[in-house]
């Protein structure tokens, strides 16, 4: 019996905590948060380069650490925590992974040690408008050799070099690289619910754009692609959950009322004793998830959703109970609350809602049951 | 804080009553126990692997074959070494580390074997009896309880007592070498074929409430012990109601110090951690199957296909299958030799919950039909209907929902406590309401 990190990925996480303690403090997301004109934090991103967590999980050959999934989970976790405004999830969970997953030898030479040194930013192209996308909705359209159409919303594709695009052609739905620094591309930045990450309009006009992996075979991709993604984004949302059960217990120990501190009151101790709960069912099903990802299991679809469903509410859930156990203060914008109740609901939505989340779930355990 | 009962539903849960509801459980897929447990259990055989053949002759013995037939495979059990595994040596048992027991349980579990009648006595009430006794007292209980010559039970809640359990008001009153007792405990389970008990008592009402307890052991036949079965509010009797008159007990058979009867007490409910229990009714696999057979609300398709019945049923998966990953996190600190975590508090305030969800949910998708429980009509012989009746007391026994959230909050999370009424005061003088 073995569930649980190992002594090395513990040491990880402590140094990625203290590393992100310091770089990613309040003080430096809000900068991000404040500023209209900034899309990330480049500091951060350069020390994050640095420490090799852009190429945690990018083989050696190809200029990462070669480590493991289970060691960006670790990481994400810390990430999470520190609400940092950095696009390393549509970099390395998404653009990185759909490279390793999909791409040619040539494309994985072109950016993976691109992607490690911190030199390319990526992004994944999804949405095209309002709810939740499907293989028969796809209207971007690829050529064979250009790609044309509109998305939106890309997290990160304001400050990404390069996309993951999901496009359709005559074989089907596939996905293609687009490099966003061409004449074809024209981007919009969009106002989102959480200003400390970017997100934009992309409209291609017969941009350049080549496939990756085979024709016809991309929404497949981008459902292995979106699984990959979030079982680790599960652990970004837990270190958040996490970060704000913490801020709640020592507000609760702190703040008095009726000449007690509210931490006293049941009211309060069943809401926070909630919290922990959903906290750690989402931990188990998460770590069910790393276990998946990280042997290439083939319960990861299944235990991907889990994991995801179970992290999106308990994130959400402890969000906005951290705001609550704050009263008047947590909802101001000089208290921290809001950062996590923003990036909250960014993370329960970057790779597809709760709702589409528990629906594959269900669908999986059937198939599961069929087979 | 009153956490004596625990251990009362996974008892109750696992009694016979139960027992036959669990065939349709015994369709998820088999799994093969290791070698040697096979042939400690199955091959010689002292118990037969889970089966609904097995489960349908279990059903038929009275209540008195059943205890026989316990007693027969605690003894076989016993002699296969498979007693008191993490025990010392010189009590019977093979010192071995906590995972060699996790690991013994879900092998056992997988069989038919009759092994519940015990679970309390050696669970809790005995290593509270070798930790705080002399070796002739040890000599005389431990092997007996380990060959399950002798069952124990644990008397710790009384009708005052229940959240509040170091709130015991049944008391003991010291008479030359003697103790005599007068009172009454409740909700103890097994106290009916019980031989023997550890009974919480209040031995000094004049200092406070924590301060003034004793622990004893007694004797379960001694006159002067009168036991009623409870009548539960879901129809079954699980439990009882046990009265003392002037029950003596010699001053030998007191663990520990009069009045430290509260820190016995805390280890009885430590030893607990581990008695975390299994299936407790239909769940998420159960209601997935059931769904697929019944019309959804709409009257298009089946309720499967509905989609506010699969939002539900996502969740139930993720808790269900959230509290099982949390046990294996449990097994892998015990494993690595450390304590298991808090994550091994969540399950009662998970499953208790999430339990009577599905019931409702199974019982209402059935329109009016939905009423009727008898086995011959209702829905897995309704064990959606049993469940539901027994929910509301899962939710309860063994600590409340609001109790474990607040042994979460206060022991986990480290918030401050209650402000309380009864420090600094005398037992005597706490007020105390109906």
């Amino acid at each position: 019996m073995n569930f649980d990190f190992s002594d090395d990925q513990k040491a990880l996480k402590d140094q990625a905590r203290k590393f992100l303690a310091d770089k990613s403090s309040s003080k430096a997301v809000r900068a991000v948060l404040n500023d209209d004109a900034a899309f990330f934090d480049a500091a951060l991103w350069k020390g994050v380069a640095e420490l090799g967590w852009l190429g945690a999980a990018i083989p050696e050959e190809h200029g990462g650490l070669g480590l493991g999934r289970l060691e960006l989970c670790v990481l994400a976790e810390e990430i999470g925590r520190a609400v940092a405004p950095i696009p390393f999830s549509s970099t390395v969970y998404f653009f990185a992974e759909a490279l390793m997953l999909a791409g040619a030898e040539a494309q994985k030479r072109d950016h993976l040690p691109k992607i490690a040194a911190g030199e390319r930013i990526g992004c994944f192209a999804l949405s095209e408008g309002p709810g939740a996308p499907a293989e028969a909705s796809i209207e971007a359209k690829f050529d064979g050799a250009t790609l044309s159409g509109v998305k939106i919303p890309v997290t990160d594709g304001d400050c990404a070099d390069w996309a993951v695009v999901v496009a359709k052609e005559a074989a089907g739905v596939s996905l293609v690289l687009v490099d966003l620094n061409q004449a074809g591309v024209a981007r919009e930045t969009l106002k989102t619910i959480d200003p400390t990450r970017g997100a934009a309009k992309l409209t291609f006009t017969n941009a350049k754009a080549e496939r990756l992996g085979a024709a016809g075979q991309g929404w497949a991709l981008a459902e292995a692609v979106l699984d990959r993604a979030a079982a680790l984004i599960a652990f970004e949302q837990i270190g958040g959950s996490q970060a704000c059960l913490e801020m709640a217990i020592d507000y609760a120990k702190n703040r008095y009322a009726f000449s007690r501190p509210i931490g006293s009151f049941q009211g309060i101790k069943h809401k926070l004793a909630d919290m922990y709960v959903a906290i750690e069912v989402a931990r188990s099903n998460a770590y069910y998830g790393a276990w998946a990802l990280s042997t290439e299991a083939a319960e990861l679809p299944f235990a991907a959703a889990a994991a995801r469903a179970a992290a999106s509410d308990a994130y959400y859930l402890c969000a906005k109970e951290n705001i609550q156990t704050h009263g008047g203060m947590g909802f101001t914008w000089e208290v921290d609350c809001h950062l996590f109740f923003r990036r909250a609901k960014l993370l329960a939505l970057q790779a597809g809602s709760p709702a589409v989340w528990k629906e594959k779930l269900v669908k999986r355990l059937e198939q599961r049951n069929a087979a | 804080m009153r956490r004596g009962a625990r251990s009362i539903v996974w008892v109750a849960f696992k009694s016979r009553r139960f027992k036959g509801r669990r065939i349709w459980i015994s369709t998820t897929r088999p799994r093969k126990p290791s070698f040697a447990l096979r042939r400690a259990l199955f091959s010689k055989p002292i118990a037969s692997p889970k089966s609904a053949e097995a489960e349908r002759l279990s059903r038929k013995l009275s209540p008195k074959d059943y205890l026989a037939a316990a007693k027969d495979y605690q003894r076989k059990k016993a002699e296969a070494g498979f007693a008191g595994i993490t025990w010392a040596k010189e009590q019977g048992g093979r010192a071995l580390p906590p995972i060699y027991a996790v690991i013994f349980n879900s092998e056992e579990a997988k069989f038919d074997a009759p092994a519940h009648p015990f679970s309390i006595g050696l669970g809790m009430c005995v290593p509270t009896v070798i930790a705080f006794s002399d070796e002739a007292t040890k000599d005389r209980y431990v092997a007996k309880a380990l060959r399950g010559d002798e069952i124990w039970c644990q008397l710790f809640s009384e009708p005052g007592a229940g959240s509040d359990v170091a709130a015991s008001k049944t008391k003991a009153v010291k008479d030359g070498g003697d103790w005599i007792i007068n009172g009454q405990k409740v909700w103890t389970t097994g106290a009916h074929f019980s031989d023997f008990g550890i009974l919480l008592v209040r031995t000094n009402p004049d200092v406070e409430k924590h301060k003034g307890l004793t622990m004893f052991i007694v004797d379960m036949k001694a006159p002067g012990v009168e036991v009623r079965q409870i009548h539960q509010a879901s129809g079954g009797r699980d439990f009882n109601e046990v009265y003392f008159t002037d029950v003596r007990i010699p001053d030998q058979n007191r663990l520990g110090e009069p009045g430290m009867g509260w820190n016995v007490a805390l280890v009885t409910l430590m030893n607990e951690r581990l008695a975390v229990g299994g299936s407790y009714g239909p769940d998420y696999k159960e209601i997935f199957e059931f769904a697929k057979g019944i019309a959804a609300p709409s009257g298009e398709g089946a309720l499967i296909k509905d989609e506010a019945f699969r939002q539900k049923l996502a969740d139930w998966i993720v808790r269900a299958e959230g509290y099982k990953l949390a046990k294996f996190r449990t097994m892998t600190a015990l494993s690595r030799g450390q304590t298991p975590g808090p994550e091994s508090s969540i399950g009662k305030v998970i499953n208790a919950n999430q339990m009577m969800d599905i019931a409702n949910t199974a019982i209402e998708a059935q329109d009016l039909y939905g009423i009727i429980d008898d086995p011959a009509y209702a829905a897995l012989e309704g064990a959606f209907h049993q469940s539901y009746m027994f929910a509301p007391g899962l939710r309860i026994a063994g600590g409340t929902d609001e109790i474990l959230k607040n042994i979460i909050a206060e022991r986990v999370l480290g918030l401050p406590q209650e402000p309380r009424a009864d420090k600094g005061v005398a037992f005597k003088d706490l007020p105390s309401g109906r």
